[in-house]
This record gives structure tokens, C-alpha cells and sequence, in this order.
């Protein structure tokens, strides 16, 4: 078996709150991502997609644990250092609002050569202005539109140059952090067809931050499900949305709207969070919300087991695959 | 007044914006009602025009706004020849709306239990002792826990989805025969917008209470709404009964929107997209129907006009100079 391309060994990250408090905001979290794999990260706002997302990317420290890149532990690197380090330009990011994102006194050409000459260290303007054009060809950015500042450019152009930002240094990471959220249905499929397709040409691995399940089963091999700092679902993006095992997972899709869906149909999850500062480490963070809870819940904190093929899930019970 | 007068009727509404490079043509013969206790949805791409024809019905447009033409009548009132006294009876009290952040929506210096009794007092004759009760009891309405605490709270303290509930809150108390919800769920978390949108939809029946929503999201307003108006670029380009438009969508853009709509049963390769961008609004010369240069189905007439209206069904208007056929079943 080839090595993964990173391994996330029971990352952790708390901060500190007053002088007694922790806010476990990443807790415990393992997972890996394969060479060319694409894993979306789902959950609600507050569940730790954004925190596990800038510890990988290296702009926060871990309070613990490993992040395994190309087999070295760069979980070490402090995070101002990192930026120096070979592996910067190898994890690159999509940023979601493709207007707060851009410089807006940059054009298209500068925002898209700044990290070759930051971080590839291109000097010669020659080889700038090839690899600049190579990258907006690659992500469908007419070429003349390159000289053109982030107000002269339409939602989906926009979405473009924050694309072709992230590749031009040929990463074998990308992180996307709803990369289509800010767009219209018009011009969403487009951009995802362009991220299906850069991911088979170049051969990167997709770590892909949505709420919008629909768009991460359409684009991901493997889902994590994430809720309150703790991974409450994995497994093969068929299996979790055709069997969800956690109720936490299958309520998130439940609450999908769908075309034609009447929504009579559904339960509605009632109640906020779990409040994420120092939670009881006896009980489920799911408690509270939870239809199926009952008093072990509360005694016996549920951990991730095998609920189908390489599927898991954190729940005393789950919904068990059902025999093929 | 007869009784099937509906509740709210724009008529061929045209609306401009002078600005300094030019006049925006936002909208354009815009016809819209809606019926007592119905929900109708809104949906088109940013830029179509949906929002500023909220802003229009309830007068609260810029100051360079233009209105060309047309008439808008709400419970038999003449909304455009109103005046402003008159106007804000209408707004807040009987024509309520909820926004699309509720946290820069609401004041972030004041508690949410104030802001409520602000509206009770500027709009009902509740008696300043009773004023604290009441605004309590509107927390409870839209289920937040622990509503006697939560008055004193600030917008910061809340979650967005709870902000949400205090939007709602406050559009309600003084039980508004229509409610103008502007993208009420975007920005939240699924689940918490199955629970508002639930929220909303039973209140609304509870009280017999009519509702715009307004949203991008064909999905949403699928399982919500009776009837869908859809925009593009200042026109209303389709209207039908729910059902009947996502069945038999007459229009190449509607069809369009729908096939782009993720879900559970469409692959990546099938998805749709709709080529180029909403014409520049600010031209002189724009087309007849504004849709021709996207449009496959385009026709010779499409940019001569005038554009006209086709009525499929009771109900299902269409202005398309060459709308989809079906064979008959």
C-alpha cells in the first residue's frame, strides 16, 4: 500500500478561555487523506471544519498530535516558520468568498503570480508570465482578462483566479473552503466540473470544507462528518449518504432541501450545540440533540467503530450498514 | 372590495436607478400578487432583481431610484401614491420583513428584549407595563429557550440561527398580514435552516399570514412555497404553481435553473450551467428579453419584442417568445 499523502493522528487543539477554561475546539481527530483522494469535511458552523483546516495548513499550532505530510510530522513546524519550509507551496488553499479573498488593488496576473514569486521564488518575468497564463488556461481564464483588478471580474471569474492562485504552484494538497458558496447555480456546476477536472489532470488531493452535502457527494470519494471538535462519521461518500450510521449524519441530510421534497417529511434537529468549553468528557457531544439518546449517553462517551466497510462512526447506535 | 382581490398586486412595475455611469433598467414590467395567507417564492441569480422589488413594495428604495411606471396596491391601498405617514403604518405593522443577516440586521448596542419592545411600542398600543411581557412572550413565539434570560442578552451572545429568531420575532409582533422574507436562511447551517424555515411556514399558517420568499435556492423554495415567480434580470420571465413549474417549466431560463440545482439524483457530468452573465443593465439597447444571448432556444423576434405573455395553465404565465413544448399526456 502507498503511504498516504497526510495523516491526521489525534490532532488536538484547545484554547484557553479566562484562566481555567479550554475550548476544545479540534479534539482528538484522526484521518487520513490518500494520493489523489478527494475528502469533504462537513458540520455546522462552530464544529471545527475552520480550526482543523488552519492546523493543517499550518497557520495555528496543535495543542497535540501528528500531521503527517508526505511522511514527515510537520505538526512540529511552528506555524510562523512554516512559511519557509519546503512544504508551504505543496498546501495550498481556496478561499470561499472569492471577492473578500482577492487583493482588490491586485489584477488577476499579480494575484495569481504572487505565490510563484513568494514562495517558487520566480524571478525571471519571462518564466512568471508563462506560468501565470499556463495556470489561467488550466482554470478556463480568458487570457485577457488577466490585467483586469477583482471589481471588473463577474462571481465565477472571480472563483477563477482564486483557483488558479492555488495551482500555479502545482500543490499536492488543496484545501477548499466552500469554494462555491458565494456563487450562483448558474455558474456553481461550471466551477465544480473545472475542480473535478483539475483534480484528475494534476493529480491533487482535495480536502473540501462545505456545508452543501449535495455538492460533496457529487465531488468527494470520502466524508468526515464533524460535530462539536470530535469526528462523529467517516466513511466512503455512497455509503454515508445511503446509510447514514450517526443521527448527527443523518439529520444533516434529512435537512436538505430537495426539489419536489415535502418538508412535513422531516424531523427537525431542535436545540443549539453543546456548549464546546471544557465538555464533559463522559458524555456524547451529541446529547441534548440527539433522538435516539438515552441515559449511557451520558455516562459512556461513544467512540469511532466500524459500522460497514471502512465506514465508522461515534454512536452506542449506530445505524448499521445494511448486508449488500 | 371582493373578496378574491388578492392581498398584495404589483402591475407592470418598471423601475430605474440614475447613476453616474448611466441608468440601471433594475426592472421592467414586473407583475407579481399574492393571495391572503399564500406563500409565494422569489427565486433568480444575485442581480435579478429581487430584492430591490421587496424595497419597491414597501417604498424604502434609494434615492435614485426611478419608478417609470406601473401600480402597486396592498389591502386596497395605492402604495405609490401613499403618503410617507401613511407608509410607515403599512411597514412593520402590516407588511413585515425579515433579512438576510441577521446579525448586521440587528442593532448590536441594544438588547434583543429592547429592540422588541421598540417595534411594540412605535407600532401596537401595548401599555408601557405590559410592554417587558409582551416582548418575552414574542421570544417564547419563536421558540428560544429560556426567553426570560435571553431578553437581556445582546445580538453577539446568540448564535446566527438564534439572531435569525429574533429577526422573525420582531417582523411578527404586530402580526403582519404579509411577511417579506429576503433570503431568511442564507448564511446558516442546514439544520438550522430546516428548523427556521419550518419556523417561519407555521407561524404563517397559524395566523393566515402571507409570505414572499425570497431566495436562490430553487430547493428551498420548492417545499415552501404554492407558487414560484421566477426572475431574471429585472423581468419576471415565468410564474406557476409550484408543482406545475418544476413538472413543465415553460421557460428556457427556469429550465435551465432547475437542471443546475445540485441533488441526491444528478452526477457531476449531468449538472447544468447557464452560459454568460445577466446583461448589463445599464444599457439602452437591451433586448427585448433580456435571456436571448444564454439562451438556446433563442428565436429571431427574441430581441424585437414586444415581449409577450403566454398562459399555459390557469396561473402558469410565461413571457417567452419561444417557450418549451410538451406533447400532451
Amino acid at each position: 500500500m502507498t503511504p498516504n499523502l497526510l495523516d491526521i493522528v489525534e490532532l488536538r487543539k484547545h484554547f484557553p478561555i479566562g484562566r481555567r477554561s479550554q475550548l476544545h475546539a479540534v479534539d482528538d481527530v484522526s484521518f487520513e487523506i490518500a494520493r489523489g483522494e478527494s475528502v469533504g469535511l462537513v458540520g455546522e458552523s462552530g464544529c471545527g471544519k475552520s480550526t482543523l483546516v488552519r492546523l493543517i495548513t499550518r497557520m495555528l499550532d496543535p495543542t497535540a498530535g501528528d500531521i503527517v505530510f508526505g511522511g514527515r510530522n510537520i505538526g512540529f513546524i511552528p506555524a510562523r516558520k512554516f512559511a519557509e519550509t519546503q512544504f508551504r507551496p505543496k498546501i495550498q488553499m481556496v478561499f470561499q468568498d472569492p471577492t473578500d479573498s482577492l487583493n482588490p488593488r491586485y489584477t488577476a496576473f499579480d494575484t495569481i503570480a504572487e505565490p510563484l514569486r513568494l514562495l517558487a521564488k520566480v524571478k525571471d518575468y519571462g518564466e512568471l508570465h508563462a506560468r501565470v497564463f499556463a495556470a489561467a488556461l488550466q482554470t478556463g481564464l480568458p487570457e485577457e482578462l488577466l490585467m483586469r483588478f477583482p471589481h471588473q471580474l463577474s462571481g465565477g471569474q472571480k472563483a477563477r483566479v482564486g483557483i488558479a492562485r492555488a495551482i500555479a504552484l502545482r500543490p499536492e494538497l488543496l484545501i477548499l473552503d466552500e469554494p462555491t458558496a458565494a456563487l450562483d447555480v448558474s455558474v456553481q456546476a461550471t466551477i465544480l466540473k473545472l475542480l473535478a477536472e483539475l483534480r484528475s489532470t494534476l493529480g491533487m488531493s482535495y480536502l473540501f470544507v462545505s456545508h452543501d452535502l449535495n455538492v460533496v457527494r457529487m465531488l468527494c470519494d470520502r466524508v468526515i462528518v464533524m460535530y462539536l471538535g470530535k469526528v462523529v462519521e467517516q466513511g466512503p461518500t455512497e455509503a454515508v449518504f445511503r446509510s447514514p450510521a450517526h443521527p448527527y449524519t443523518a439529520a444533516l441530510i434529512r435537512a436538505i432541501p430537495s426539489i419536489g421534497g415535502r418538508p412535513g417529511d422531516r424531523e427537525v434537529l431542535s436545540g443549539e450545540p453543546r456548549s464546546p468549553v471544557d465538555p464533559d468528557p463522559k458524555v456524547c457531544r451529541f446529547f441534548g440533540r440527539c433522538p435516539k439518546q438515552v441515559d449511557r449517553c451520558r455516562t459512556e462517551r461513544p467512540l469511532l467503530r466500524e459500522v460497514g466497510e471502512k465506514h465508522r462512526a461515534a454512536c452506542h447506535f449506530p445505524q448499521v450498514e445494511p448486508e449488500a | 372590495m371582493n373578496a378574491e382581490a388578492p392581498l398584495l398586486s404589483v402591475k407592470d412595475y418598471s423601475l430605474e436607478f440614475r447613476t453616474r455611469s448611466g441608468t440601471v433598467h433594475a426592472l421592467e414590467d414586473v407583475s407579481i400578487e399574492v393571495a391572503r395567507g399564500e406563500t409565494v417564492g422569489i427565486v433568480g441569480e444575485s442581480g435579478s432583481g429581487k430584492s430591490v422589488l421587496s424595497f419597491g413594495i414597501l417604498r424604502i428604495l434609494d434615492a435614485a431610484a426611478d419608478v417609470r411606471a406601473g401600480a402597486i396596491s396592498f389591502a386596497g391601498m395605492d402604495m405609490l401614491a401613499a403618503k410617507e405617514s401613511a407608509l410607515q403604518q403599512v411597514r412593520g405593522r402590516e407588511i413585515a420583513m425579515i433579512f438576510q443577516n441577521p446579525r448586521t440586521a440587528l442593532n448590536p448596542i441594544r438588547k434583543i428584549g429592547r429592540q422588541i419592545e421598540d417595534v411594540l411600542r412605535t407600532h401596537t398600543s401595548t401599555l408601557q407595563a405590559d410592554l417587558k411581557k409582551k416582548a418575552i412572550e414574542c421570544l417564547a413565539q419563536v421558540r428560544i429557550t429560556d426567553p426570560e434570560r435571553r431578553y437581556s442578552a445582546y445580538p453577539f451572545e446568540l448564535s446566527g440561527g438564534q439572531c435569525q429568531r429574533v429577526m422573525i420575532a420582531l417582523a411578527l409582533a404586530c402580526n403582519p398580514s404579509l411577511l417579506i422574507a429576503d433570503e431568511p436562511t442564507t448564511g446558516l447551517d442546514v439544520t438550522t435552516q430546516a428548523a427556521i424555515m419550518e419556523l417561519v411556514s407555521e407561524l404563517a399558517r397559524e395566523r393566515s399570514m402571507a409570505t414572499i420568499l425570497i431566495t436562490h435556492d430553487l430547493a428551498l423554495a420548492s417545499e415552501y412555497c404554492d407558487r414560484i415567480v421566477v426572475m431574471h434580470a429585472g423581468h419576471v420571465v415565468e410564474s406557476a404553481p409550484t408543482a406545475r413549474l418544476f413538472e413543465r417549466p415553460r421557460h428556457p431560463y427556469t429550465a435551465r435553473l432547475i437542471a443546475s440545482t445540485p441533488s441526491p439524483e444528478v452526477e457531476i457530468d449531468s449538472l447544468a450551467s447557464i452560459p454568460g452573465n445577466l446583461p448589463d443593465l445599464r444599457r439602452n439597447d437591451l433586448p427585448k428579453c433580456r435571456f436571448h444571448a444564454r439562451c438556446d432556444r433563442a428565436v429571431a423576434q427574441c430581441t424585437v419584442g414586444p415581449l409577450p405573455e403566454a398562459t399555459f395553465e390557469p396561473g402558469h404565465r410565461v413571457r417567452c417568445f419561444n417557450p418549451l413544448a410538451y406533447t400532451a399526456p
